[in-house]
């Protein structure tokens, strides 16, 4: 797929030397996300189970009006799922899906901060010595003692999407 | 230049096209309507002006020649003949392709088209209507311009220059509407003038010097006899609507020259000089261009003022504060109007949808040489905007079918004993929360001994098998089915009967078909006003709410414990000695909770098949306002949306169809592990 290596390398990056993200927790671990496309950080809302979804988007929740899918990234990743705590929250973001910009919630354990990375202190993922897809991840930034983790959306999401469309066809007939 | 301006040069000048396209279609019909000539010139010259303007060089050259060639009909060198008409049709398609793209490499085949256009010319050249011996006659035009022409371009010098091309003209400027000068407004047009004009040249030659701002003007054109020197006569070539305002200022002023703002026509008195000066141009209806995602996000805001006022309300009911109370449901009544009045504007005739098809069944005739009339009946019947986009693709084949299959040629329906016109009808009304639309043709009708070979030969019957003949003609929408022998260059492409009626089951309508041998058929589509909102049974499952289409709903009932216990190896309730199956949606949604003591049993159908839905309650009615799931979730077939209810949370809706068809795969599955 030559498009989604395209993805890979763009966002945020291109021609500047330090992006703008939002910080966030998972299960332990620091995830960053460009904050262009941060819509809002909600608290946790109802959420409607979708039958037959699937873990990665497996609920919809009412996002002022509309009804938009929540994911769960520790599902990508492999993490294992906690319980929700009073940190938990909710970080609406837009992305594109099959060509067309969509709003999805993103759960999150805790959000941290909007914060400026350097491309200088970032690197791509290593290819062993990980748990994680390394397609599923944009790069890694060191910032004090820690990574942080720029998970690539597009890929995670368009993987998804392949992966649920055979399942999809043969539930249909 | 922007691409926002482009994009609306696109909108309009598609608008035209289609304008241009009716005029054309329209012109085939009375070859002889002048005004339809002009309105097609006219088009023509707007696009060519328009195209040139943006940059679209290809388009304003195509066009241009168009143009000229069309010139010599509209000034009745040559006639509008059925080969002329077509070929500008021919020409107009490719407009529309330098329009959309405008990049492209369209030379060669405009040059084609442009040869046969001349060549159209040249052999209507011959019958050209014969020209009137040109005699000097002599002219009164009064006309006068709206406050604004200005603003729109209009050069009135240029008009007068015009007319004296034409012939010696003597102009008088009549001065009596222009205000003291404090008030005049520097960019208003005040005049209107008295011209008498002696030329050679006819009426129509007159009416072109005002051809673009005719619509908007006064205009009063009459030969100079000794006889009406005085009387106005009310030009009766014009449009309908310069008629009915020349004619209603009339009886007030004696000035030789009428002067008036256009006045709708219940002012009582004529407008004072002063009066005139300030009116508006007031237009019928206008009307103004909204993006439909605008229209969307309004849709979406009115959504959410629905969802926040019953939270409001429940807020307001559950305490005991009267002026509170008060205002909550001053609130709701507003709310719910002003959702009534979003569902309204979305709304489109259908005869923006139909106006399509009159192009189609002219190419559809030249195709296939037979003599084809398309006539059509209630255009007015409004239908949501994206149902009718949704629609344009099966009527579209239903009327290809129509025409292809159903009508038959000249010599045979002679030999039937039938008008060698075939006919197609396409009429829409509306009928309840559905609009019904119908396409009928007089043809030969559905040749059901084919149909039920065909069947057998693919093995959809057994052969010999009784068949109502309903259900005979439902094998149709079987997916491959088509009884054309020989699959022709317009039907029998893709798309087929089961396509339209997937199409139409998708926008949660139906399809019905009905045919007589012989005497032709009927296709009927029932579909709903809206897809954007249903009524709706909303009940329980486990933890989720979930909205059940109530249009499916047959009837609720209770399964008793023993029932529910009895049944667990058959899924079967016995309902007015019928077995009806049905599914237990805790099972099939997998919610991990026990069983309601009293669960409920929702009876529906899809038509043909029933089956109930065991959920653990049912909570009511509801007024669903559908949201469309997102592409997260569009591989989910049981599910055609979700709803957002009265306290925020939201609830999935059920597709009834998928529903059951999955129980019957259930059951197939449970009839093979016995």
């Amino acid at each position: 797929m030559s498009t989604q290596a395209e993805i890979t390398t763009a966002p945020g990056w291109t021609g500047a030397e330090q992006v703008e993200v939002l910080t966030f927790e998972l299960n332990g671990e620091l995830f960053a996300l460009h904050a262009v496309g941060v819509q809002e950080i909600m608290d946790l809302a109802p959420e409607t189970v979708v039958p037959g979804a699937g873990a990665f988007a497996g609920a919809v929740i009412n996002f002022r009006g509309k009804v938009i899918p929540l994911s769960d990234l520790r599902v990508a990743f492999g993490l294992e799922r906690g319980a929700a705590t009073i940190d938990s929250r909710i970080v609406v973001i837009e992305i594109e899906l099959a060509g067309e910009p969509t709003l999805v919630g993103l759960r999150t354990d805790k959000v941290h901060e909007v914060t400026t990375l350097a491309r200088a202190d970032s690197e791509a993922p290593p290819s062993v010595g990980m748990r994680w897809r390394p397609e599923f991840i944009q790069c890694l930034v060191k910032r004090g003692g820690e990574f942080i983790v720029v998970p690539d959306l597009q890929a995670i999401f368009n993987q998804q999407q392949d992966a649920r469309q055979p399942v999809a066809s043969a539930t249909r007939h | 230049m922007s691409d926002e301006a482009i994009a609306v040069f696109q909108v309009e000048a598609r608008e035209n096209l289609e304008l241009i396209e009716q005029g054309l279609l329209d012109l085939l019909d009375r070859p002889e309507d002048r005004d339809l000539v002009d309105a097609v010139f006219r088009g023509l010259h707007t696009l060519k002006g328009s195209g040139s303007m943006f940059g679209f060089d290809a388009l304003a050259g195509f066009t241009h020649h168009c143009e000229t060639a069309f010139d010599r009909v509209r000034k009745g060198e040559v006639a509008a003949t059925t080969d002329l008409v077509s070929a500008v049709l021919a020409a107009r398609d490719h407009m529309r392709r330098l329009m959309e793209d405008p990049t492209g490499d369209h030379g060669a085949a405009g040059d084609v088209l442009l040869a046969d256009l001349e060549r159209a010319v040249r052999e209507a050249d011959g019958n050209a209507p014969v020209a009137a011996a040109p005699v000097q006659t002599a002219w009164r035009i009064r006309f006068d311009l709206p406050s604004h022409a200005f603003k729109n371009g209009t050069n009135p010098l240029a008009l007068l220059a015009e007319l004296r091309d034409l012939g010696e003209a003597r102009v008088v400027a009549d001065v009596s509407r222009v205000p003291p000068l404090s008030q005049i407004e520097p960019t208003d047009h005040y005049l209107a003038w008295d011209v008498t004009l002696a030329t050679d040249q006819g009426r129509g030659a007159i009416e072109d010097v005002f051809i673009f701002v005719m619509d908007e003007m006064n205009l009063s054109i009459e030969p100079l006899d000794a006889s009406n020197a005085d009387a106005v006569v009310a030009d009766q070539t014009g449009p309908a609507e310069v008629v009915a305002e020349v004619s209603s200022i009339l009886p007030q002023t004696a000035a030789p020259a009428q002067v008036a703002a256009p006045v709708q026509s219940s002012a009582p008195t004529a407008p004072d000089a002063a009066e005139a000066g300030v009116a508006k141009t007031a237009k019928p209806s206008e009307s103004v261009r909204v993006p439909a995602d605008r229209l969307d996000e309004l849709m979406d805001r009115v959504g959410e003022l629905v969802i926040a006022q019953s939270r409001l309300s429940q807020i307001a009911n559950s305490g005991v504060d009267t002026a509170l109370r008060a205002v909550s449901e001053e609130i709701e009544r507003l709310s719910g109007e002003l959702r009534d009045t979003m569902m309204v504007l979305r709304m489109v005739p259908v005869a923006t949808l139909f106006g399509r098809f009159r192009r189609l069944v002219h190419d559809l005739a030249r195709e296939t040489g037979k003599v084809i009339e398309l006539s059509t009946d209630g255009e007015t019947t409004e239908i949501d905007k994206t149902v009718i986009e949704r629609l344009a693709d099966p009527l579209v084949h239903l009327i290809r079918n129509a025409a292809d299959h159903g009508l038959e040629t000249a010599e045979d329906r002679a030999a039937a004993g039938k008008p060698a016109t075939g006919r197609i009808r396409l009429s829409a009304h509306q009928s309840g929360g559905e609009v019904v639309i119908t396409i009928r043709d007089d043809g030969r009708g559905i040749d059901r001994d084919r149909v039920r070979a065909k069947a057998e030969a693919q093995g959809l019957i057994e052969p010999g098998a009784a068949l109502s003949d309903h259900d005979l003609l439902q094998m149709i929408f079987h997916p491959g089915f088509s009884t054309a022998a020989a699959v022709t260059n317009l039907s029998g492409r893709g798309v087929g009967m089961d396509v339209v009626k997937r199409t139409i089951e998708a926008l949660r309508g139906s399809i019905d078909i009905a045919s007589r041998p012989g005497e032709g058929s009927e296709v009927s589509l029932r579909i709903p006003l809206t897809l954007a909102i249903i009524d709706g049974l909303l009940v329980r499952v486990g933890q989720g709410r979930y909205v059940i289409p109530l249009g499916a709903v047959e009837e609720c009932l209770e399964l008793s414990l023993d029932e529910d216990l009895r049944s667990r190896g058959r899924s079967f309730i016995s309902l007015r000695n019928s077995l009806v199956p049905y599914l237990r949606l805790r099972e099939m949604f997998e919610t991990g909770t026990p069983p309601e003591l009293h669960q409920k049993v929702v009876v529906v159908s899809t038509g043909t098949e029933r089956i109930g839905l065991v959920v653990d309650q049912i909570i009511g009615d509801h007024q669903t306002v559908i949201k469309s799931m997102s592409k997260l979730h569009s591989g989910l077939p049981t599910f055609s949306g979700a709803t957002i209810l009265g306290d925020g949370g939201v609830a999935l809706i059920l597709d009834v169809g998928h529903l059951v068809a999955k129980g019957q795969q259930q059951e197939a599955q449970m009839r093979e592990a016995i």
